[in-house]
């Protein structure tokens, strides 16, 4: 029963075989198992978990690694809750930021800013000293309180009219949205506050994505977050409501930075691709990804050349 | 289901596929390399064992979502936050192979070894361990198996692999993704499978004519499952 | 803090136990979840286990599948049905059933298998017919290992209902992707610390089970996972 030869020969060549694998899968991972934060120069692009992000992620990456800059992605970490504390100790570099939701739900919950202009002197004035937005772009996403077409006829509704319209009906109402809504300061409690809409019930979607669509869809949900720049409102009709307390404050596409790893040639790439992004622009990228399935790294190689910009 | 989508985009199908790989093998290897000296102490000192084998049930328990948020804090958003729960579940999972397979050492045998002049360590290395490869295998084919199926779980809070596609397959209404992703991580776990069923016949040289009077089910009786 | 100060201090305050999101409601949606999956895996799985092990016939393929199965990533099947089915009882429903089967259909079908040939043989001389083989030998020497297999598959429920949140259903989930959500660890780590509760309680219903269904001569078999 005993083996005759000493199994030591079978068991080092089964570690040298195993190694050699695990280091050609480890040299193919484009990340290292550890991660710590970033050396001068080489820079961590992250995004958020949603489809936009990832884009203008991907965007900022490939404009920054052609101008010889080393990037590194991590893409979909999670909401900004998750990513805001990691770039915040620089475990993450560049982020694209919405800069009124930055400002209301991880910087000041108590701002009042509303307009692009107020929201980044807020901004300026209360980011933590690692950070620092840089120019915003004229491209606009925000949170909305949107309805199905069904709904907003049969409740004489349309996109001038107020979220306080919704006052009379939203305790038959269920508000659907993110996760992270439920407790941020924009979310139901500031809607309760500004417009007097208190909605019988929050449900938890995704971040405006199938499941939210298919809830408004549905009649899961009467009306729902979904983010002003998704394709599906003008592929599915809806109603997006108007905002003049600006509820959600301004929500300007901009870079969010981690001080210490930029360059100028990092911030001018930046700047550039943020005052070459409008917002029918963003809607139009949107839609090659989400609606028609174009993959990312071509979308925005394609966006950066139509722009003139590196690619 | 769209065909040319694969193609189109090989380069980071085959990135997220080597990824993948990587949290389903490393973390089974660390997972056995702790299991050994638990193993071995668990059989010395018998009463170790039932404290141990209550912890790594309770532990495997556990939710491996909840597990890789509550680790955020202390190990980043890296691979290292989805990979030491990986190497923990695959602990609870090698410890009873190891434990078994120790225990499953012939009495007459360990006492030729020791009447031969083998010390302790040596007999371990060169006798017992050798034995207990098949079941040791086995609880090996079930780690590596599950942490492939597992790490897709990772890509919730932005560890890559194959649950990528999952994910985006989801938020663009994009089943194409899901599909391809669903069968790759399929065949990923088939072929890492196959690896180590040759990998333990190669080192089990002795049970080459046994083979086949054992059903291969030695492993399926009680090994747990897991999400 | 460590992971209990997160989950205790969160567990303690009120509010958590009341309501449409509270952690009693929480508990019985995770609860229904898994036990309606367990009951229909179990009448699927049980049922045809026995048979493949009485007959023999498809034991092979048996094992082979059983390894696939163990790789089907929850996550993946969960929204492959989400995008297949919208929002319907199906959607949860279907992978976890079939997540369910593989665990309770292998430990049917091998505890009925395993049974001593020696003992078929006697039981067949004794003029006992192959129904009544299997009713009065096989099932009750089966016992110890069905009772396992769909024990094995209720705590693989009880964990796997928890990412079913993801694809914005309830459960006890909920707490989990809502606290990774909203960056609160004592939701996340009270969620988990409910759902470690909740299998640690069903291994108890299971242990209580197995006193009932187990015959005592075999109760010191098929005990803790292998």
């Amino acid at each position: 029963m005993l083996a005759t030869q000493s199994p030591w020969r079978r068991y080092a060549a089964l570690g040298v075989a195993v190694t050699a694998a695990l280091g050609l899968a480890a040299c193919g991972s484009s990340k290292s198992p550890l991660s710590g934060s970033t050396s001068k120069g080489t820079v961590v692009i992250g995004s958020a978990n949603f489809p936009e992000n990832e884009l203008l992620a991907e965007i900022y990456a490939l404009a920054l690694s052609a101008k010889g800059v080393k990037v590194t992605d991590k893409f979909n970490i999670g909401s900004r809750e998750v990513y805001y504390p990691e770039i915040k100790k620089g475990a993450v570099s560049i982020i694209p930021e919405y800069n009124g939701a930055l400002l209301t739900t991880s910087v000041d919950t108590k701002s009042t800013a509303a307009t692009t202009a107020q929201v980044n002197a807020a901004l300026k004035a209360d980011l933590p000293s690692t950070l620092e937005m840089l120019n915003s772009s004229s491209a606009l996403d925000s949170d909305s309180v949107t309805v199905t077409q069904a709904f907003a006829t049969a409740h004489h509704l349309t996109s001038a009219s107020s979220i306080a319209a919704l006052k009379p009906y939203a305790k038959t109402m269920v508000f659907g949205g993110p996760p992270e809504m439920q407790t941020r300061p924009d979310g139901p409690a500031g809607l309760k506050a500004r417009y007097g809409v208190k909605f019988k019930a929050f449900d938890a979607l995704d971040e405006s994505g199938p499941l939210t669509i298919k809830a408004l869809q549905d009649g899961k949900v009467q009306a729902a977050d979904v983010f002003t720049t998704t394709p599906q409102i003008i592929t599915d009709h809806f109603v997006t409501l108007s905002d003049p307390k600006f509820n959600f404050a301004a929500q300007n596409v901009t870079p969010l930075v981690y001080k210490p790893a930029m360059t100028p040639t990092i911030i001018s790439t930046l700047n550039a691709i943020s005052a070459k992004l409008t917002t029918a622009g963003l809607l139009a990228i949107d839609k090659a990804v989400i609606v028609d399935h174009d993959s990312y790294s071509a979308v925005a190689a394609g966006w950066l050349k139509a722009e003139g910009l590196p690619s | 289901m769209v065909w040319s989508w694969i193609p189109q985009n090989w380069t980071i199908i085959w990135q997220y596929t080597l990824d993948n790989a990587f949290l389903g093998l490393v973390p089974p290897l660390i997972g056995l390399i702790v299991a050994i000296p638990l193993g071995v102490a668990s059989v010395r000192w018998r009463w170790t064992y039932p404290p141990l084998l209550s912890l790594a049930s309770a532990i495997y328990a556990l939710p491996s979502l909840a597990l890789f948020v509550v680790l955020i804090d202390y190990t980043g958003l890296g691979n290292l936050t989805v990979m030491i729960p990986l190497a923990l579940f695959s602990l609870c999972i090698l410890l009873p192979s190891v434990v078994d397979g120790l225990r499953g050492v012939a009495e007459p045998t360990r006492q030729a070894a020791t009447a031969m002049g083998f010390g302790d360590v040596r007999r371990l290395f060169e006798v017992e361990l050798p034995i207990s490869t098949p079941v040791v295998v086995a609880g090996l084919r079930v780690a590596v198996v599950s942490s492939i199926s597992l790490a897709s779980v990772g890509q919730l809070i932005g560890v890559s692999s194959l649950g990528y596609f999952f994910i985006d397959g989801f938020q663009r209404d994009f089943p194409t993704e899901v599909y391809v992703a669903l069968v790759l991580v399929l065949a990923l776990a088939l072929v890492c499978d196959l690896i180590l069923v040759a990998v333990g016949r190669l080192l089990t040289p002795w049970q080459r004519d046994q083979r086949g009077r054992r059903p291969a089910t030695a492993w399926l009786g009680g090994a747990p499952w897991r999400v | 803090m460590g992971f209990f100060t997160y989950a205790f201090n969160w567990l303690s305050s009120s509010q958590q136990w009341h309501g449409a999101g509270g952690i009693p409601a929480r508990v019985l949606q995770h609860l229904g979840y898994t036990g309606l999956s367990l009951l229909v895996a179990a009448l699927i799985a049980v049922p045809l286990g026995i048979v493949i092990g009485h007959t023999g016939r498809g034991r092979f393929a048996l094992v082979s599948l059983a390894n696939i199965w163990r790789a089907i990533p929850t996550l993946g099947l969960l929204i492959m049905m989400a995008v297949l089915l919208g929002f319907s009882a199906l959607t949860w429903l279907i992978p976890l059933v079939v997540l369910a089967i593989p665990p309770i259909l292998v430990n049917s079908c091998e505890g009925v298998a395993g049974v001593d040939p020696d003992l078929k043989d006697a039981a067949l001389g004794m003029g006992m017919t192959q129904w009544q083989l299997l009713r009065k030998v096989e099932l009750p020497l089966a016992t110890p290992l069905i009772v396992l297999g769909l024990r094995t598959a209720a705590i693989f429920v009880v964990a796997t209902a928890t990412i079913a949140a993801e694809i914005a259903l309830g459960g006890l989930g909920r707490y989990i992707i809502d606290g990774l959500a909203a960056d609160n660890y004592g939701e996340v780590a009270g969620g988990a610390l409910i759902v470690v509760v909740l299998a640690l309680a069903v291994q108890l219903f299971f242990a209580g089970v197995r006193r009932l269904i187990v015959p005592t001569g075999l109760r010191s078999q098929g005990k803790g996972p292998r």
